[in-house]
């Protein structure tokens, strides 16, 4: 059940994700080009996920368990530290640099473009890399 | 602004927040950084919904133009780079992207959608810091190769 659900959010979340426009590098730069040609429309893609979210979230999260059964499996961090800002810093050059991040990058694999296959395995190579710095291969085993 | 499309990508952005809330039913976080970062390497019994999440990703992004969808709008290279310099881009970039996200925890969608959704300030300051750097990171990118 579980699965299945998990299978149909992603096909939800990937074909909103081309429906948005943010499988395009060039609606994704011309969102953050504000002083350039700006294109507001990625506003209304985050503005549209986040009503959504705000008002169902607050209902779901007032449950001890989810509604499918098991448990939560959340965020626990409240505090601002060095490794979020160092994280956002560069996630942000990269998203500016390449106009992917990781939900289009890996949904535009669809599409059988080499350049978005360069992209998420050098993704993929970014997220070891980190891992290998951050000591996080240790401590998962 | 002629390229505009706050209807589509308003219905689109509803999508990804349905999307989110089917998840939480489940009692996870739609943070697709995490999703594929918790998969490598892949543990037991943790790794089975998040390959079909991302299956999910690709098959729901290829059925858009299935459905008819018009995907003319896609531009790879917004900087009108030459090929070999736009592949150098795009590795340099990737590996700013996975690394970022696993370090800050979060990208567009866990940080964005989920986390302002569950009025988190750790996921509010993550969001204004990766715009903001994006911001400036593009108008950099525009005084120095245009396109």
């Amino acid at each position: 059940m579980f699965n299945l659900v998990s299978l149909i959010a992603g096909l939800l979340f990937g074909f909103g994700l081309a429906l948005s426009g943010m499988v395009s590098p060039g609606k994704v730069i011309g969102f953050l080009d504000l002083t350039g040609n700006w294109d507001p429309s990625l506003a209304f893609v985050m503005g549209g996920g986040v009503l959504v979210t705000v008002i169902s979230f607050r209902f779901l999260l007032k449950r001890s368990t989810p509604f499918f059964g098991g448990e939560f499996k959340l965020p626990t961090k409240k505090d601002l530290d060095k490794r979020l800002v160092i994280g956002a810093i560069l996630f942000g050059l990269g998203w500016g640099l390449g106009g992917l991040c990781p939900g289009p990058a890996l949904s535009s694999l669809a599409y059988g473009n080499m350049k978005i296959v360069v992209f998420v395995l050098s993704m993929i190579g970014g997220i070891i890399i980190a891992k290998l710095a951050t000591g996080a291969f240790k401590k998962t085993g | 602004m002629e390229n505009f499309t706050p209807i589509s990508s308003l219905i689109g952005g509803i999508i990804l927040g349905l999307s989110a809330t089917l998840l939480l039913m489940a009692g996870r976080i739609a943070g697709i950084s995490g999703i594929l970062s918790s998969l490598i390497p892949p543990q037991p019994g943790d790794a089975l919904w998040r390959v079909l999440f991302i299956a999910g990703l690709i098959l729901g992004a290829a059925a858009y133009p299935l459905f008819g969808g018009d995907m003319s709008f896609v531009t790879l290279n917004p900087y009108l780079l030459p090929d070999s310099a736009h592949y150098v881009l795009l590795i340099v970039a990737g590996l700013l992207v996975g690394g970022g996200t696993y370090i800050g925890a979060g990208c567009t969608s866990g940080h964005g959608i989920c986390g302002l959704g569950r009025l988190s300030l750790r996921s509010f300051s993550a969001v204004m810091i990766f715009m903001a750097v994006a911001v400036i990171t593009v108008f950099v990118m525009r005084v120095l190769v245009g396109g």
